[in-house]
This record gives structure tokens, sequence and C-alpha cells, in this order.
């Protein structure tokens, strides 16, 4: 997994973490990674498999990700890439993909992003507030989405917020349902 | 038979469709059901093993659209009125799931039927300025068995008798109701201290191992979730007692385009579908019935002008109109734990005196609001993406004023039929199948505004007597103006997934569409099977009573042999 360069990684993962603080260690480089390279692999990390991570018992189907079917390929493929002027994906006309607004917006954060000061970065940000917008949603994706789309490392955003993510097959107990604490 | 398909097709696998299809297999009818959504649920092949794709992932079923309609594929448009123009938004409109088994995988199951009076409300309340009220052709009465046979096919959890307001019922429930969640323990101790009446929300979870489906664990990830072990039961019973029959024949990835007539077209001869690889496919079938819901059931109907002499196909449409109390307590009260909702309360469904003075105060006759209900925000990426980028962002999540410490209040409100509520073609908007998007025009009746205003400080009064420091409301569709809403997660079009109403039954073809027996006015062997025949939409979820309806619709059908070459039936 790498669509992304070292370079352009180093600048996701700042611009993350100064949106979302903790997000560039909790891995949401990684994660914006995995959704614009997510047709490297067959299936797609689009949607991870189930029905258990395997982290409270049972195997671990998370990590078998599902195929996608035809028009589903579809819509990923132009979100992801774009329409790129084929017929088949502009039914309403051109999308801009995401990898296309990703190689707009990083060049214009500045290859030294992740080495300015807090008021440039937020500056800068500023600057391209529909391209800071994207980073934000992926940023908290990338810290409270499940960790096998590649954020959240080994669970860190939940962690620090005391979510316990998903429960399966463990559940809980009625006592944890109806009492206090 | 021998030129015929199936004896009948059903088109949807929801919980109106897979109802259809085990009361029609049951009776020994050859049916095929086609869904246009991917299959997630159950193998269509023996032994009709319940699939392991549905899992703890929020990712996956709130932003990646698992269950569908995916809104690039499938873009849906909304308007208020004609003032706006062809549409004032594209994209997600009340997108309930498109998926094997409907909407029932992603419903957190609350199964309540609904009142005596809901179905004779022109009768008992009287007409409302610029509302279409009316009185349905079946009456609760009519309808008692077929709610019992329903609660018993899906597996109905709740406790009789716990509800003033409830209808009669012919029995009790099928289970009892699973654990109370905390918070709904401090919220229904609260409405007691208010007078009001909370009871256990029957639920279509099993609370104990039943139809070869485990208990429930209580997750967490109900609502918007399919169950990872199947505990929900709402439609996968129906529609795997029905493969087990060896007569229902489920094809997914089934897009119908055209119902086919005959050439008098009084007679519906099959459907025609686009199958997975895009091909067209043809289905003869003695009956068609449409169950894909109020969305898509007119809009197949007015792609093909079919059956759509009364020109009322897709008006009268109705949601529920959503008001949504919040209230923040200083303590944890991890509505993580549990199915969502535990508890409802039904007294603003019923007015009481000071109730109707309001409403005479708002100039109508009278109004209703709708059943309540208790539940938690348990959500950490939807919470994390309402709080404002930058570095109070972390401290904002561990304090979790918005998930972990809020309660919610949803009062379902009665949202009155009006004419010029409906579904319609867009006229330039298309799907990724290059035909018209179907799209949404919707403002409340000034009805609902009014409801909601009135019962909304009653539940802000109860939640800040159950502990919490300050309480909020909102609605949805938003009531005040649409310039503030621009950043709102749920959109300036009703966000509600409960839709009715868009091919309203009665008896007179001239002012209703479909039948009193589910049978379309114009097409004698066309019925359908879903939310779109309501004439009113209640303030109850609508599920228990679309799978009653289907329930009954297909005993009438398959009741007398004499009636499976599609002949019409008599009298009931």
């Amino acid at each position: 997994m790498s669509w992304l360069t070292d370079e352009q990684h180093a600048v996701v993962a700042a611009a993350c973490d100064r949106l979302v603080p903790g997000s560039g260690a909790a891995g949401a480089a990684d994660y914006v990674d995995g959704l614009l390279g997510a047709f490297a692999v067959d299936p797609p990390r689009i949607w991870a498999g189930g029905p258990f991570s395997g982290r409270h018992g049972g195997d671990d189907g998370f990590s078998r990700f599902l195929p996608l079917g035809r028009m589903e390929e579809l819509a990923w493929r132009t979100r992801i890439e774009g329409s790129k002027g084929l017929p088949e994906r502009e039914w309403n006309g051109p999308v801009v993909g995401l990898q296309e607004r990703y190689l707009e917006g990083l060049p214009a954060l500045g290859p030294d992003f992740a080495t300015l000061g807090p008021e440039e970065q937020d500056g800068r940000l500023a600057a391209v507030p529909e391209f800071a917008a994207l980073l934000y949603e992926h940023a908290c994706e990338g810290v409270y989405g499940d960790p096998v789309y590649g954020g959240n490392r080994e669970g860190a955003g939940w962690r620090s917020i005391g979510f316990p993510g998903d429960v399966q097959p463990r559940g809980w107990t009625a006592v944890e349902v109806s009492g206090r604490g | 038979m021998a030129d015929l398909d199936a004896d009948a097709v059903v088109v949807g696998s929801g919980p109106g469709g897979s109802t259809v299809a085990d009361v029609l297999t049951e009776a020994g009818w050859d049916v095929i059901v086609l869904e246009k959504g991917r299959n997630h649920l159950i193998d269509p092949e023996p032994p009709h093993r319940l699939r392991g794709e549905f899992s703890n992932d929020e990712l996956k079923f709130m932003h990646r659209h698992f269950l569908g309609p995916d809104p690039l594929l499938e873009p849906r448009t909304y308007r208020r009125s004609e003032a706006d123009g062809e549409r004032l938004a594209v994209g997600e409109v009340n997108n309930l799931p498109s998926t094997v088994g409907g909407g029932g995988p992603h419903a957190d199951g609350k199964l309540p039927r609904f009142r005596e009076e809901d179905f004779s409300l022109l009768s008992a309340r009287g007409p409302v300025d610029g509302a279409a009220v009316a009185d349905w052709p079946v009456q609760y009465d009519d309808l008692e068995p077929h709610y019992a046979e329903a609660e018993r096919l899906i597996g109905v959890a709740g406790e009789a008798g716990a509800n003033p307001f409830a209808a009669w019922r012919s029995g009790p429930y099928p289970m009892s109701p699973g654990p109370d969640m905390f918070g709904a323990l401090l919220s229904s101790e609260a409405a007691v201290r208010r007078g009001l009446h909370p009871y256990r929300a029957p639920t279509g979870i099993n609370s104990v191992p039943r139809d070869d489906r485990p208990a429930c664990n209580d997750c967490g990830f109900c609502a918007h979730f399919g169950c990872p072990i199947h505990a929900k039961g709402e439609p996968v019973s129906s529609l795997r007692r029905a493969l087990r029959t060896g007569r229902c024949d489920l094809r997914p990835e089934a897009y119908v385009t055209e119902v086919l007539l005959d050439a008098a077209r009084r007679r519906a001869t099959g459907v025609a579908y686009l199958d997975a690889g895009g091909e067209r496919r043809l289905v003869r079938a003695g009956h068609v019935v449409l169950a894909g819901g109020a969305f898509e059931t007119p809009r197949l109907l007015l792609a093909n002008g079919v059956a759509n002499s009364s020109g009322l196909v897709g008006r009268h449409l109705t949601f529920h109109f959503q008001t949504f109390v919040v209230g923040a307590f200083p303590f944890s009260l991890h509505g993580h734990r549990g199915r969502s909702v535990t508890h409802l309360h039904d007294d603003f469904i019923v007015p009481g005196t000071d109730d109707l003075v309001a409403a005479k105060d708002a100039g109508l006759p009278w109004f209703r609001g709708g059943t309540v209900e208790h539940g938690a925000s348990t959500l950490p990426l939807q919470e994390a993406k309402t709080y404002p980028p930058g570095v109070a962002h972390t401290e904002a999540m561990r304090a979790s004023v918005l998930r972990d410490k809020l309660w919610v209040f949803t009062m379902q409100g009665e949202d009155l039929p009006q004419a010029g509520n409906r579904v319609d073609l867009d006229p330039s908007i298309r799907d990724a199948w290059g035909r018209p998007a179907g799209r949404v025009t919707y403002a409340p009746h000034r009805h609902e505004l009014a409801a909601s205003a009135h019962f909304a400080p009653v539940l802000e009064a109860v939640l800040r007597d159950a502990g919490a420091e300050w309480t909020i409301t909102s609605t949805s569709p938003p009531s005040d103006d649409l310039s503030r809403h621009e950043r709102n997660p749920l959109g300036i079009a009703p966000a509600s997934r409960h839709v009715m109403g868009t091919c309203r039954m009665g008896e007179d073809p001239r002012t209703s569409v479909v039948g009193p027996e589910g049978r379309f006015h114009d097409v004698e062997n066309l019925l359908c099977a879903d939310s779109s025949v309501f004439v009113t939409s209640s303030g109850y979820n609508p599920t228990l009573t679309l799978a009653a309806l289907a329930v009954r619709t297909a005993r009438l059908l398959a009741g007398d042999p004499r009636r499976r070459d599609g002949q019409p039936n008599g009298s009931p």
C-alpha cells in the first residue's frame, strides 16, 4: 500500500494532525492512503468483512475485504478516481475524484507543510477551505473508524475517548446495559 | 402455469416483499423475489446460510453505503415546493436501504402497532384545512389477526398491557423484551414523574434464542447496522422460511424497470429487469406484487405510466415529522450498550384537553404528536464530525457531551397527507442505469410544526428532570430558516426513513390508487405490499403495519386456490 508518496504522506499526516489533534500519530495518513489506493488490491479496501474483528473472540473476519458488485465498483472508482471523461462514469456529468482533489490540494499546502508552525499551517489550510474540509472528514475517519482501514492504529483513537469499538461476539451483559457506570 | 415463470413475482425483498413471499410460498405458490440491491444477508441456495457480512463497523455502514443505495449511483432529489425550481438538493434523500432485506437490516426493529383511531382519523378527529385527512378502508379490527401473525413471523419482543394507549390485542407478544438501557431507565422514571406512560418498546429482536437465531447480546451497533449475529428477525425470518420451502427464487441485483401489461392494460403479465450484468430479462407471472417501498414503487409506476388513472401515484407522500430533543448529562450514559432505543411513550398520540387547546390556539382543529423514542447517541465518528476542527477537538471527544453523555427523545410526529407532497421523476437527474431519478417535493403542514413546538418543551423538561444539564430541540426537516442548516448533518430534506402514502389505499378509484385488498384499481393482478398504501402516517413506526397488511394481502390472494390463475378476488 502506498498511493501517496512519502512526501505527500507527511503533508497529509501533518495537516490531519492540525485539524484533529493526534490523528497524525493515529494513522490518518495511512487511512487516506488506503482509501485513495483502495483499488490497488483485490477486493478493494472499501468494505471490511465480518462478522467479527477477532478482538473480542471469533476469527478476524474484518480483514477479509468484501468484493464489490459491478455497479458498486463503478461508483467507488468514480468517487476515488474521478470520471476522467469516461462516458460510463458521467451519467450526471463529470465527477472530480478524491485522487484529483488530493493531487490539487497537497501542492497548495506546500511540501514544507509539516515543518511549519501552527499559525502558518492554519493559514495555508484556510486558503484551501474545501480541501481542508475533506482532510478534516478523513482525519475523523482515520482516528475513529475501524483500524482495519489503516487509521486508528491499534485502536488508539477509541482508547483515547474510552470507546470500546466493536464488541461482537461478546456484546454486553444485562448488568452492563442497565446499570450505572 | 405452463407459460409462466412463477405464480407471483415480488419486486423488493424488504419487510413487505419478504412477508408476501413467506405467506404465498406457505400456501404452495411459486414466487420469484427480485431485489435491486446486493445480497449481504442470506444464501439464495440451500441450506440458506445466514451470511457473516454485517459487522460493528461505523465506516462501512454509515459512510460507505454498505446497505445502499449509493447516492452517486442512485441520486434522489429534493425540493420543498415548485417555488424552489426543479430541485434544491441532489444525493441522499431519505435513503431507505436498497439491499436484500430492504429496510429491515438497518432498523433497530421497533415494531409497534397502530391504534384503532389511526385507521379512522377523519371520522375520529375531523378534517384539517390544507390536509387530505381520510379514513382507511381497512380498520384495526380487520387487521388485528394479521398484526398478531406478523409479530409471530418476525419474532417481536414486547410487553402486553404495559402501554395504556395500545390498541387491543388478541394475545401476548412472542417474547419478553431484552434488557433496559441505563439512560432509558432514567428518562422513563422522569417521564413517569411528569405523568407520562413509558413502556418497553416492542422490538423485532430476539431476547431469547428463537427461529434458529440467537438472542441479542446488546452490542450497541443496532440502528443503522445489520446484525452480525442475526438476532434481528425483520425480515430475515420470513425470507429464510420462504426460501426453505423450495418455492422461492431470490434474485439480488435485479433492477425492475418495467411492469409488463396486456394489450388492454388491465392485467400485468410480468416484469422486465436489468440483471447484475446489465442484461434485460423478463419474468412472466400470474401476479405482480410491488414492495419496493413508498419511494421506489411510485417511481417505477410513474416511469411506466402504469396504474395512475387517478393521477395520484406518488402523491400524499408522508414521512414522520421528527422532533429531536437532546439532553446532556454530567455523567456517562453508555448508550453504546444496548439496542439503541428500549423505551417509548405514546401520550402525545392521544392529545389531552390542554393539548387540544394549544392546537386551537395554533388555528388547528386538533393535532397529534407521535411516539417518543427514548434513545442513545452511539457513534464516535458521527460525533467527531459534529465538532469544529482544531485544538479543542480532542478534548470535546473526551468529554463526549454529544455521545456518551447524551440522551435523545425522538418524536415520530404524525405527518398529515397533502396532495402536493409527492414523489415524481426528476426532469434531468439520472441514476447510473440512465433512468430518471426520483424526486421528493415535500413541505410540512403547519399541523406538524405546531405539534412539535407544543410537545418539545415537555420533553426538554423531562430530560432536565432526569438529570440533563442542558437540553436543545431540533427537527427534521428543519422548521426554521434553511440558511442556518448548511452544516446540518441531517440535511434540509426529511431525514426520516419512514416513507409512506404514495399509492394511497381506498375504495374509490378516483380518489385512491390501491383497493382495500392491496390490488391496484387499474390493474387487477398488480398488488402493493409496502407502505405506499398508507392513507395516513400515524405517529408510529410503519414497519409492523406494512407487514400486517402484506400478510393480509397475501392471504386474500392465496386463500382460494382458484385465484392462482390471476382472476380477481370477489369481496373478502
